[in-house]
């Protein structure tokens, strides 16, 4: 009987969402509609599984919207409204987390990993050349051309023959 | 009956991959030739039988049998037949079925385009897939049967696919994105087995590359097509809206991406392998973490599966059994793997390097922004929201940046490169992008949007810099024509995906400054003009389709005072769910598209409409397509094919 259990939360997950829900809001200005529609992507419906409060139809979204409109209308700036939304729903509602202690890995750790991941790029490029010249040096037959002496000086007469048939296909190719 | 035959095959499937796994391995270890030859033989058994459980749920939908659990919720008398074969993945059993059959399906390509491999090297590819297949299986029959039975009460008429899903969408997204998914499983089966036998050389890059290619352009035409059709699908009109579900598509993506650059090193140069084979793990793994995010119930997103606490469990074991797997594995076997050559910090090898690196850091920092809510959660430090205005501050730096290594990475030699080349080079490309980028800006809006021009630049940047080198390659040629048809097709098919990248760009910032909408109450006869283009609305009707009842309206469109188009936008009423659904109206073009959704019905016979001015959209799909071209092309390279031979040629010569 399990899979039958399933089944209204099967249509339940997916029956959110497919409904364009809007509201036709007059403003004063195009600069207090551009706000809106910028805060309205930025705000999470708090009921939703995962929607902006202009994207979802649920009607606590048509709620949020409304008061939106209204406090831009008034004149509030950005973020007193976002501070009011956050206060009266938490952290959760913005989908810009704010800069805190907790989040300072969210949003400094990615440069982070960019830094250290180039450096690597940066000591790994330079290790490999100066133990390639260390090499070098060690090696008797030391030329000026680097890489042919390492690879090449291990060879014997016969590998170094099949070496160049095999160089010799390529260019054929 | 025929239902119970299905899981019949679904358990001879399991059967013969669970032999798959263990008989090729065990000969590939103690040399017995005839032990994996079997390898062959067995994946196309896995093969057969998984197609003929496909078939027989096909045939469960056609005949609407609704004993089975899974039609009748996802099919009706009434869906048409393209819904009904397309419903067999439109839920999670089926779509775990579509999975494991795509999975089979690249086992056995591997196995019949395997000829000229070293046979022992196939065994143990052919089993590491094998193993995949059967811990899939396993979970099918434990917890995700497609075949269960509703009896004896079985409902005479079905719940119908879900009104969303009843869409080309679902029938081309799906298919697509998991063969890029499951592609993936070929390069790590290839990574595995070449750890298992030591023999991690330019021979195991130059087999997995190809591959990986064709997974990757898969992967990118998977997400391209599930991004098209939330955009005209959903009625709002992103096209991509950082939600943990394409999340878990964007990573394996990104992953892979590092890995097809990195196996170009790797089989040029022979460096980079353990590097590369970690990709190639990673990148499996994190399709599979996609899979344990979207149906385990732990992310909160509009398209997640149902959930089921079981299911999460079982995945989360074959996710920690795999991981820490092959992660052991690689511990045990990477040390021992030396490069065959060296670099300078200014050459080719260094600029793919940074290419990895931006490409892994982005798939961290969409891991880290996915996962940090519910860790959040977890340690009690509150809840919070990770949206899009966290993902585009980080990931679009990131990916100018990478952008900005791409043009200088056109001029890049092996080993090591004079940096007076890049600069003798790259001088005049830099500031005729500049240039081109300003100047086709104020050609088309007499402004300059700060955005719009850094993705104008990045974007002449790709074209001149890759230009001006392809120009010198045909120089160095006798003549034009033998320049042209002297480059490899692998040569052609990066310098198209990487003009995706170019197009894509366009696109993305264009029409992300530029959109331009209008929510308005129109009653008949309203008109509403923006951009050039008159909207009048000429009222709605209603219609009847095949399993709903819909409002028309039918808006005129002027442009430029003369009769352009008829658009009409929908609002359906699906009957078997009483689901009320959008379908937008939409006027595609090359440069724009009009893109118009109902809303409410108001009084009078007037309703809220959604207008919108769409620019250069279609370029953000056009960019993926080319990305997806090109990468088919690479793969098509008759060197491969050429190469393989003589590697098994080789490989001969020394056995004896």
């Amino acid at each position: 009987m399990r899979s039958i259990s399933i089944l209204p939360l099967l249509l339940l997950l997916l029956s959110f969402s497919i409904q364009a829900s809007f509201e036709t809001y007059e403003f004063s200005t195009t600069h207090n509609e551009m706000r809106y529609f910028k805060l309205s992507k930025e705000l999470r419906c708090p009921t939703c599984q995962n929607q902006n409060i202009s994207d979802s139809d649920a009607p606590l979204a048509a709620d949020l919207r409304r008061e939106l409109h209204r406090m831009i209308e008034e004149g509030y700036q950005d973020d007193a409204i976002l501070d009011f939304m956050v206060s009266r729903f938490g952290d959760f509602v913005h989908y810009k987390p704010r800069i805190a202690p907790e989040t300072y890995f969210l949003w400094y750790g990615p440069f982070a990993l960019l830094f250290g991941g180039l450096s690597v790029v940066f000591f790994v490029a330079r290790n490999r050349r100066l133990r390639a010249a260390a090499q070098v040096s060690e090696s008797p037959a030391a030329t000026n051309d680097v890489e042919d002496t390492s690879v090449t000086s291990a060879l014997t007469p016969e590998e170094r023959a099949r070496l160049d048939r095999l160089l010799q296909q390529d260019k054929n190719l | 009956m025929i239902p119970e035959l299905g899981t019949f095959a679904t358990i001879l499937a399991l059967c013969l991959s669970l032999i798959l796994s263990v008989v090729p391995m065990i000969g590939a270890y103690t040399g017995n030739k005839l032990w994996v030859d079997y390898a062959r033989p067995l994946a196309k058994g896995v093969f057969f039988f998984l197609s003929v459980a496909l078939v027989i749920l096909g045939y469960a939908f056609l005949t609407d049998d609704f004993s089975v659990t899974y039609v009748a919720q996802g099919s009706n008398y009434n869906t048409p037949w393209y819904f009904k074969i397309s419903a067999i993945w439109g839920g999670h059993e089926g779509s775990l079925l579509l999975w494991v059959w795509i999975q089979a399906f690249w086992t056995l390509a591997v196995a019949v385009k395997s000829k000229n491999l070293p046979i022992d090297i196939v065994g143990r590819v052919l089993a590491v897939m094998g193993m995949i297949t059967a811990a899939f299986l396993l979970f099918i029959l434990f917890t995700s049967s497609p075949f269960d039975r509703l009896l004896p009460n079985s409902p005479a008429q079905g719940a119908d696919l879900n009104p969303l899903l009843q869409d080309f969408g679902l029938i081309v997204h799906p298919p697509a994105l998991y063969m890029g998914y499951v592609g993936l499983s070929v390069a790590f089966s290839f990574a595995i087995a070449a750890l298992l036998s030591g023999r991690l050389d330019a021979a195991w890059a130059r087999w997995s590359r190809p591959w990986t290619n064709v997974a990757w352009a898969f992967l990118t035409l998977g997400i391209a097509l599930g991004s098209w059709w939330a955009y005209y699908e959903l009625g709002w009109g992103g096209w991509w809206f950082w939600d943990p579900v394409e999340n878990a598509s964007l990573m394996p993506w990104l992953v892979a991406t590092a890995l097809i650059h990195s196996l170009a090193v790797t089989e040029k140069r022979g460096v980079f392998k353990s590097w590369t084979v970690l990709l190639a793990i990673s990148a499996f793994c994190l399709s599979l973490l996609g899979t344990f995010l979207v149906r385990s119930g732990v992310l909160t997103s509009v398209h997640a599966f149902a959930t089921d606490p079981e299911r999460g469990v079982f995945i989360l074991g074959m996710l920690i059994f795999v991981i820490g797997g092959s992660l052991l594995l690689y511990a045990i076997r990477a040390g021992s793997v030396k490069s065959e050559s060296t670099f300078a910090l200014s050459s080719r090898e260094s600029m793919l390097l940074v290419n990895n690196i931006i490409f892994t850091v982005a798939c961290a920092m969409v891991l880290i922004g996915t996962l940090y809510p519910l860790v959040m959660d977890a340690l009690d430090l509150g809840k919070i929201s990770v949206g899009p205005p966290y993902f585009n501050a980080l990931f679009v730096p990131m990916m100018s940046l990478m952008v900005i290594f791409l043009g200088i990475a056109a001029f890049s030699r092996w080993k090591e490169t004079p940096t007076q080349l890049y600069i003798s080079k790259l001088w005049l490309p830099a500031v005729l992008a500049v240039v081109a980028a300003v100047v086709t800006h104020w050609i088309y809006s007499q402004s300059i949007e700060p955005w719009v021009l850094l993705a104008l630049v990045l974007s002449y940047w790709i074209v001149f810099t890759w230009g001006r080198e392809f120009i010198s390659r045909l120089r160095n040629r006798d003549d034009m024509i033998t320049g042209f048809t002297k480059q490899s097709r692998s040569y052609y098919g990066m310098m198209l995906a990487h003009l995706g990248v170019a197009v894509m760009i366009v696109g993305v910032a264009m029409v992300t400054v530029f959109v331009e909408h209008r929510d308005a109450r129109m009653a008949p006869g309203d008109q509403i003009e923006f951009r050039g283009y008159t909207f009048i609305f000429d009222g709605a009707r209603e219609v009847q389709g095949p399993n709903y009842t819909s409002d028309m309206a039918r808006v005129r469109v002027l442009r430029d005072g003369v009769p352009y188009r008829e658009m009409f936008p929908e609002k359906r009423m699906y009957t078997a769910r009483g689901m009320v659904m959008t379908q937008v109206a939409l006027q595609p073009g090359f440069t724009r598209d009009l893109y118009i959704a109902m809303g409410e019905e108001l009084e009078n016979g007037a309703w809220a409409m959604r207008l919108q001015f769409k620019p250069f959209v279609r370029w953000i799909w056009l960019g993926a397509l080319f990305m997806t071209a090109g990468a088919m092309l690479a793969a098509s390279d008759p060197r491969y094919r050429k190469q393989a031979k003589r590697d098994a040629a080789q490989r001969q010569l020394v056995t004896e």
